[in-house]
């Protein structure tokens, strides 16, 4: 992966910044510049809750060659506290344990290696909470 | 704007063709379907591609394939929206027409997707998914498709068999087509006994990796009698519509948004409705997304997609025969190709070529064809004239 491109969405895959409409109130996951709810361009910075729910997920067999390793993991969304929908891992349980309705957390994790000599890429994934 | 017909229609065999290059399976058609028109000159072309710079590496590609159609000069573009690129090319040379811009419009549908890995054509694949915010978490589009699967199970009950017998069904027609990539019968028991992909999609609710192509020809209705004898189709919906294109931005993870309200404009500008249809090809790249389909353009009710398949309601002989063709389970799925194929299968129908497979006093058709998981799709509705 090219280095500004991964850099660039360093302030949403670390630290899970959002955009909140002033008029509506509609958060974006990634910021956007113009509200598809309300057509407002006007926001305040937010942080996403780390806390949230499976709403539907997967658990990937053929995985793309960068997650090989992994393979099989699950894949899931995950509506976090305040409406945000994310595609997320759902790490740290056996598989077969996952399922909808459950409670998860945000944690920050690797996600992939760029080949054997690329970058380390970090961001999010969720790991259920009892 | 003016009525439009379709007078010719063109298409390669599909499948895994090592010895044709891309610009080879265009022309193919290309040919195939001047020559079914009738017609000595093109005005303008629109070519349906995803990823030719992916997949062989070459773009600027509606530029060359005129030139290799023999045709350099004309006006040419290439169309992009992902699997839904034939589709949206299709609807671009229709609108071309019916503006009174030119008279004779190819349009044609490629892909060549084995020059690559399995590895490579899957990435090529993906990037019809929000790459930073999907791909990025290690999702495949089995998976974005496997997680629409769970959901319309757990919601509505629908049943793994119900899901396999979409690949049944769709296999079941494609064997009585010789151009299909795969044109023989499965059983419920093989879907359901074949390797995992991503729960619970299994390789056989999946659409192949395809080289093909297809091509039609569209000219004015009332210039249409001067170039065929054949019965002439005519364009009479057209509508189109984006959504979200990651899965998880969206309200209902199982509900095609874009098919309903392209749909919704295909059936106004018709003025037609969903039980006036009398067989549809549309987009079963997973087995799931043709239930889903099936709903968002109002055959059936939500949630009752999984039945129809398992009834018949959906096989050719049934109320509503989908996917005469094989779909893109059994015929293939040249991305770029497979909304141009849909409309090559519904010409045929309407016109009564369609042999064993042909359904039985067909008046009116409709195609549907997305990209993504559905961030785009175009709906067209065609009528014996």
């Amino acid at each position: 992966m090219f280095p500004a491109r991964y850099w660039r969405e360093i302030p949403q895959r670390y630290r899970l910044e959002a955009e909140k409409c002033k008029r509506c109130g509609r958060i974006c996951f990634p910021p956007r510049s113009k509200c598809p709810k309300c057509g407002s361009m006007e926001f305040d910075a937010v942080r996403l809750s780390e806390g949230g729910v499976v709403r539907t997920f997967t658990v990937i067999r053929v995985a793309p060659s960068q997650f090989s390793d992994q393979a099989p993991y699950a894949v899931g969304i995950v509506e976090l506290d305040g409406g945000v929908k994310i595609t997320t891992q759902i790490v740290d349980c056996p598989l077969d344990k996952i399922h909808v309705g459950q409670k998860v957390r945000v944690e920050f994790r690797r996600i992939q290696e760029d080949g054997s000599a690329g970058i380390l890429c970090y961001g999010y994934k969720c790991v259920p909470v009892s | 704007m003016r009525e439009v017909a379709v007078i010719g229609v063109g298409m390669s065999q599909w499948g895994e063709l090592w010895k044709k290059s891309l610009r080879q399976i265009f022309v193919d058609a290309a040919l195939a379907a001047i020559g079914d028109a009738g017609v000595d000159k093109i005005d303008s072309m629109y070519v349906g591609c995803m990823s030719s710079g992916l997949f062989v590496g070459q773009e600027h590609l509606a530029s060359l394939l005129a030139d290799y159609v023999g045709v350099a000069g004309i006006s040419a573009a290439r169309v992009e929206s992902a699997c839904a690129s034939g589709g949206v090319a299709f609807r671009s040379g229709y609108i071309e027409v019916a503006s009174g811009i030119s008279d004779i419009v190819l349009v044609g549908g490629v892909e060549k997707m084995t020059d690559v890995s399995g590895d490579g054509a899957t990435y090529a694949l993906a990037t019809a998914a929000d790459q930073e915010y999907e791909g990025y978490q290690g999702v495949t589009f089995p998976g974005l498709y496997a997680m629409m699967a769970s959901d319309h199970m757990r919601r509505f009950g629908t049943t793994r068999e119900q899901i396999a017998h979409v690949a049944v069904k769709n296999h079941k027609h494609g064997a009585m087509n010789p151009r299909a990539q795969y044109p023989y019968e499965i059983t419920v028991d093989a879907v359901l006994k074949s390797v995992l992909v991503a729960d619970p999609l299994r390789i056989l609710d999946c659409s192949p990796i395809t080289d093909g192509a297809a091509a039609v020809i569209l000219c004015p209705l009332d210039a249409a009698k001067k170039f065929t004898k054949k019965p002439l189709i005519k364009v009479t919906g057209s509508g189109s519509s984006t959504d979200t294109i990651a899965l998880h931005d969206r309200e209902d993870f199982c509900e095609f948004a874009a098919t309903k309200r392209a749909a919704e404009r295909a059936y106004k500008m018709a003025g037609v409705g969903p039980s006036d249809i009398s067989l549809a090809e549309v987009h079963d790249c997973f087995t799931i997304a043709e239930i889903c389909v099936i709903e968002a353009l109002g055959f059936v009710e939500r949630g009752e997609g999984g039945k129809a398949a398992e009834s018949g309601l959906t096989a050719l002989g049934g109320r509503i025969p989908v996917n005469t063709s094989g779909g893109l389970k059994s015929k293939g799925h040249p991305v770029g190709a497979t909304g141009v194929a849909q409309i090559v299968e519904i010409t045929e129908q309407l016109r009564g070529e369609s042999g064993k497979r042909q359904v039985k006093g067909a008046r009116r058709g409709l195609t549907q064809n997305m990209g993504g998981t559905g961030g785009s799709t175009v709906v067209h509705i065609l009528e014996v004239a």
